[in-house]
């Protein structure tokens, strides 16, 4: 087990958060196609708060921290805050379009001991990466911002969304990536909105595209252990939880809102109103979300994927039932494998809810008079 | 012998967890834990306290070992972490300040 694996490990047992997300701001200078935020201020907290909940957090245990918005360098006292984590010894990792770093800004960064920069890039190609962010001129500028971190000596990653609109532009982000001597990853993952809207579900790429990011070895590493059948499912993995949400990580949005996860839109209370650890121990949602294993998933734990696929609880959530499945990694899980998880075995029984093909016989014509059926 | 001080180096993220230290360093992103006696030589290392005070004033005091072998560990413990920048090493008292100051 590795040195961060057994910290986990000792985070959980001793129901420590030592991963949280916090989002300083909605606001952003881009408008991506598939970004699940809303961009107006509905009160963010201030800097005094931010420093606050810094505090608490601290005493609460969290050591990574990362911070996200919307666009973190909107907010003009962004500095002061990654200044306040790093003095309180927060490992401390930005996500950023990097549209508003220059020099001056990735100094600081680097003086103040950031871990690392993550800086989304859709495309090599200006028209593709503009046409989903809305901003002329933003690809420039990103990359610009990724020389000045690169020269400070920062850590830096790309984060590439994939979509239909950028799918084929893929490889071509991650040579770029290797140009720029900065990491990369990339995720196939679009979200509903946070109001629920669905709509830019749209833009997920499609089954077949997905397949060949799963049987791509500069991808995935070895891709026949990587698209292995499950094994069978153990008692660890029935006792087991789906993920950190919750259990050692969280996420706080600008107005003070926490959540089990970014991706988990289950509100759990309000920093304002309480202290973190108030809410972090005590609030029922997250009581909730803690008390469920895999055994208790009606229809997960009856599937053969269910010890190694990616279902995200905050998906299935959003689908209506954070013990359901999450139909998007169903999916996932039959592309790698080929094997079709108990949700899409079971969706396929259920879907012809009366007879599949109905005939009416002509009054008359047939002695029964009853409808015909073919199945 | 010449005393050694000993102080945290700014270039790092730590947290207490379970009464052991957590420590990253920000610069090779190299990653510790440390184990009770290592935290208590982490959390004395203020760069105005010889090491050699520490051992015999914390280690000895605190657990039950002898002092030539806790002052071997902290010797080997502090050559460790110094490595990776954890920690900063000096012969004489270290001043060290963070977050610093913007450069203008």
């Amino acid at each position: 087990m590795s040195l961060l694996a057994e910290v986990n490990q000792k985070a959980l047992a001793l129901g420590v958060p030592v991963s949280v997300h916090l989002d300083v701001t909605y606001r952003c200078n881009e408008r991506c196609a598939h970004c699940y935020l809303d961009h107006d201020d509905h009160g963010e907290m201030t800097t005094a708060e931010i420093a606050d909940l810094l505090n608490q957090l601290a005493e609460a245990g969290v050591f990574f921290l990362s911070l996200s918005g919307g666009e973190v360098f909107l907010r003009r006292d962004f500095l002061e805050i990654v200044a306040k984590a790093r003095q309180l010894l927060f490992n401390v990792k930005v996500k950023t379009n990097g549209v508003m770093i220059r020099e001056r800004e990735a100094a600081r960064l680097r003086q103040l001991g950031v871990e690392q920069i993550q800086i989304s890039v859709y495309s090599h190609r200006p028209e593709v990466h503009e046409a989903i962010t809305k901003l002329p001129g933003s690809l420039a500028r990103t990359i610009r911002a990724i020389r000045f971190l690169k020269a400070q000596g920062l850590k830096v990653s790309i984060a590439n969304v994939l979509m239909r609109g950028n799918f084929a532009d893929q490889p071509e982000v991650a040579r770029l990536a290797r140009e720029l001597g900065v990491e990369y990853t990339l995720d196939p993952t679009i979200s509903p909105k946070m109001d629920g809207d669905t709509s830019i579900l749209a833009l997920r790429i499609p089954g077949s595209e997905l397949q060949q990011v799963f049987r791509n070895p500069e991808l995935v590493g070895d891709v026949e252990e990587f698209c292995a059948p499950p094994p069978a499912p153990g008692e660890d993995i029935m006792e087991g939880f789906p993920c950190s949400a919750g259990h050692t990580a969280c996420y706080i949005s600008p107005y003070g809102d926490v959540f089990p996860c970014v991706q988990f839109p289950l509100p759990c209370g309000n920093v304002r109103r309480h202290g973190f650890l108030d809410i972090w121990r005590h609030s029922p949602q997250l009581k909730e979300v803690r008390s469920i294993r895999a055994k208790h998933l009606p229809t997960c734990s009856s599937c053969s994927h269910v010890g190694t696929c990616t279902r995200c609880p905050g998906l299935a959530y959003m689908e209506g039932d954070m013990r359901g499945p999450s139909t998007a990694d169903c999916e996932k899980s039959f592309l790698r494998t080929g094997i079709p998880s108990a949700n899409m075995l079971m969706r396929r029984r259920q879907e012809p809810a009366g007879p599949l093909i109905q005939i009416q016989a002509l009054a008359g014509a047939v002695q029964t008079g009853s409808p015909g059926m073919i199945n | 012998m010449a005393e050694k001080y000993i102080a945290r180096s700014s270039a790092i993220a730590a947290r207490m967890l379970g009464g052991e230290m957590m420590v990253m360093s920000t610069t090779d992103s190299t990653f510790f834990t440390l184990n009770e006696v290592a935290t208590v030589i982490w959390q004395a290392a203020d760069g105005r306290t010889p090491l050699s005070a520490i051992v015999r004033g914390r280690i000895c005091e605190e657990f039950d070992v002898d002092a030539e072998r806790a002052q071997r560990g902290a010797d080997r413990f502090v050559d460790e972490l110094s490595q990776h920048g954890i920690l900063l090493v000096s012969d004489h008292p270290l001043i060290n300040s963070f977050p610093p100051e913007e450069s203008r």
